[in-house]
């Protein structure tokens, strides 16, 4: 029964890591981020994250050859 | 201990198969000793060599808080797994070119090219990622040009702005030109190439409107769409009325891309460079793991000789000794001063412990090496009268398919008109001779490597899904690479009059944009009208831009390793540097100063304009002659341009070293100050995810 726990968890952090590397969680990191920095005020809305985080990460050399 | 152990056996196993290698000379040798040859060294440097300099030349400190943790913002910069950081470091630096570099460069053989790809990656490529990683790190992710400006100096800085802008115009001319000619007469590749454009676009939508930010949900629904339009290709491809709207010469190519690419420069990032690019990495990455396993799986024996006779300089795909010339073809997937830029972009805002630098520095370069020696393999177990026949251009080998296969058999490679006719017709093409750039006969060996292992009856089809799958790549490149270049200008433009420096004013974006794709649509155009091919001239250039881009990034981090007094380390990236340095400078010299029209840029154009003034010319090649022949003093003034902003960093380099030792002043260090970390009980050890 433990070995199944372990493999689920394992299966669990591995499903976060793609998450992570893809930006799929991106936006509940932010969230997570903004309660602990900024309680009480409103945080972006889904889709202004997504517009913000994309004219950032396209304003450098981040694509090589 | 047990480090110690694996360490001996892993340098066993690597003595055996490099000594295999070298030594089972003149009869066939299996590609699987190439691989065990290679796991082992990148394993070794990682382990041993990328270890000692993050711990000795670096002092990488793992209780100091790197900017992810210092600046948190939630956004760019947020402390990341190790793993997470390797992942999204790989993504950024693996392009095209580890795949058309060693394509090229099999023209001498397989092994040139290979020690030059696990040498150079193991002590140059990969410690210069690492090391500027680190340094931009410590410097709260300061770009490669602001750390040559602060450490160096303003006239090292502003060397390093004004090369990695020229380097960015000729890398995304030689890339669009892989492309249009990749897609020249083929009405597959280029139906399935045009719908990756409606298909990202949806995928844009799907992630703004649709389901805003779910990156998987859409990057997978964009896949089965690719998918689905290769096969939508082959349909094209038989139907008579619908090839021929898909069927272009070069020119009307090239044209379309140029096109293209000053779209993409001014659109909005998220309706077609975004999602494109969420496209290309998961691409990307399925095609690097399933080649990886498909070689293993098929394990091919290389029927390329070891060395052919064109390491005397006389080779048909590109024109140089292999000395030096083999360094300057393969640059990505060996060294590539292209990463400095991205090891000094987004990636260091990331890094939670200073000593994940070597993962994500040391250990990204090394897999992307092996994608450079996969696509070694991939040429190389071809036939070698194929893989001539397939890269060598019209004006080398002669029009017909007769005059083709009648001259590559004289070189000692034997191929057949009917041989090439079956390949083509297998592969779903009309003709496979003198497609050059390196993707078709990419896509031959990894629709061979593909078909052998998971299925023969479809070779049609993985042809067609390699050719997809680096367009995809390399116009990802074409429109990241534009728009970059389009903030360089505005950045260059806003110091000479301001309101052209407001990035998001739309006269400035539209000056902007037409420069720099101006730019390299040039440098495209003249490629695809030139009768050799135009790889053999822009390859070597872009070689040589990217080799002084990493003489740049090596003289900033000596310059840095020395000022922090560690001379005694500086040979770390000094001896990298005076190899690549001399690599470089040699190579330029030649291209500049060679007698030999096939090699020197002025020699090819004195010949070229003796020949038309002789009236000796063919009819069809008068009309472009004139074009060649400035385009060829051009490329030559380009390289001399290439190598006085080399020699001006190298010495402004040497001159920080001169006043270390003589302790004049010097420009201050721009480290950001040690603060101690907080995260993990201050031991900055991240354990989880």
């Amino acid at each position: 029964m433990r070995s199944l726990t372990q493999v689920r968890s394992a299966a669990k952090t591995v499903w976060e890591c793609v998450r992570t590397v893809t930006g799929d969680n991106a936006y509940d990191r932010y969230l997570q981020h903004h309660e602990q920095t900024h309680p009480g005020t409103p945080p972006l809305s889904r889709r202004e994250f997504y517009d913000e985080s994309m004219d950032q990460k396209w304003s450098g050399i981040n694509r090589c050859c | 201990m047990a480090n110690k152990i694996l360490g001996i056996v892993l340098a066993i196993i690597a003595a055996f198969a490099v000594g295999g290698i070298a030594l089972y000379r003149n009869e066939p040798i299996n590609a699987l000793w190439i691989i065990v040859a290679a796991v082992c060294i990148y394993t070794l440097g990682y382990r041993f060599y990328a270890a000692w300099i993050t711990a000795k030349v670096l002092s990488a400190d793992a209780t100091r808080a790197t900017p992810a943790e210092r600046l948190n913002n939630g956004r760019d910069f947020v402390p990341t797994h190790r793993w997470v950081v390797f992942g999204h470091h790989f993504a950024a630096i693996a392009g095209p070119g580890p795949l058309v570099g060693p394509t090229l460069a099999a023209q001498f053989g397989y092994l040139p090219g290979t020690l030059w790809i696990l040498v150079g990656s193991v002590l140059g490529g990969c410690v210069q990622d690492m090391v500027i990683l680190f340094l931009s790190t410590r410097r709260n992710g300061k770009s490669l040009g602001q750390m040559a400006r602060e450490e160096l100096g303003p006239v090292g800085g502003f060397a390093a702005l004004i090369g990695t802008l020229m380097i960015m115009i000729i890398l995304i001319a030689v890339l669009g030109l892989v492309v249009v000619n990749a897609m020249k007469h083929s009405p597959w590749a280029t139906s399935t190439v045009a719908a990756t454009i409606p298909i990202a676009i949806f995928i844009g939508f799907f992630l703004r409107r649709i389901r805003p930010g779910r990156v998987l949900e859409g990057t997978i629904l964009g896949v089965i769409l690719l998918l689905a339009s290769v096969w939508a290709g082959g349909l094209i491809n038989e139907s008579e009325t619908l090839r021929g709207w898909f069927d272009h010469a070069g020119p009307p190519l090239a044209v379309a891309v140029i096109a293209y690419g000053w779209l993409a420069a001014i659109l909005p990032v998220w309706l077609l460079l975004a999602p494109r690019d969420y496209l290309s990495t998961f691409l990307k990455l399925g095609v690097v793991a399933l080649l990886a396993i498909a070689i293993i799986i098929m394990h091919p024996t290389l029927k390329m000789p070891a060395i052919t006779q064109f390491i005397d300089g006389t080779g048909p795909i590109f024109s140089g000794k292999v000395f030096p010339f083999v360094f300057i073809t393969i640059a990505c997937g060996a060294i590539s001063g292209f990463h400095a830029l991205v090891s000094s972009g987004t990636t260091p805002k990331l890094i939670t412990n200073e000593e994940d630098a070597r993962l994500a520095g040391y250990g990204s370069m090394a897999l992307e090496s092996f994608v450079g020696i996969m696509a070694m393999i991939a040429a190389t177990l071809l036939d070698p009268g194929v893989y001539f026949a397939i890269n060598t251009g019209t004006g080398i080998v002669g029009a017909t398919a007769a005059d083709a296969v009648q001259t590559i058999s004289s070189w000692g490679f034997p191929v057949t008109v009917e041989q090439m006719q079956d390949l083509a017709l297998e592969m779903g093409e009309s003709t496979l001779f003198a497609r050059t750039g390196g993707a078709p006969s990419l896509a031959v060996g990894m629709a061979s490597i593909f078909g052998t292992s998971f299925g023969r009856g479809l070779m049609s089809v993985w042809y067609h899904f390699a050719i997809m799958f680096e367009a995809v790549f390399i116009l990802t490149t074409v429109d990241a690479g534009t728009r970059v270049g389009r903030f360089m200008v505005q950045d260059l433009l806003g110091q000479i009059w301001k309101p052209m420096g407001n990035t998001s004013s739309y006269p400035s974006i539209l000056v902007s944009s037409t420069l720099i794709v101006a730019g390299w649509g040039y440098f495209l155009y003249i490629g695809v009208i030139d009768p050799n091919g135009g790889i053999n001239i822009l390859w070597p250039l872009f070689g040589i831009s990217n080799q002084m881009l990493a003489c740049i990034a090596l003289s900033v981090a000596t310059g840095i390793i020395i000022k922090k007094g560690k001379m005694r380390y500086a040979w770390v990236t000094g001896g990298p540097l005076a190899f690549l340095a001399t690599v470089t400078t040699v190579a330029a010299f030649q291209k500049i100063f060679s007698a030999d029209p096939a090699l020197g840029f002025f020699a090819a154009a004195d010949d070229l304009a003796a020949k038309l003034a002789a009236g000796t010319l063919p009819a069809d090649r008068i009309a472009t002659a004139p074009q060649l022949i400035f385009n060829q003093n051009l490329d030559g003034w380009l390289t001399v341009f290439f190598t006085v902003v080399l020699w001006i960093v190298i010495a402004d380099m040497l001159r920080v070293v001169y006043c270390r030792m003589v302790g004049r002043p010097l420009p201050a260090s721009s480290e950001a100050p040690y603060v101690p970390t907080q995260l993990n009980g201050g031991t900055g050890v991240t354990a989880h995810a």
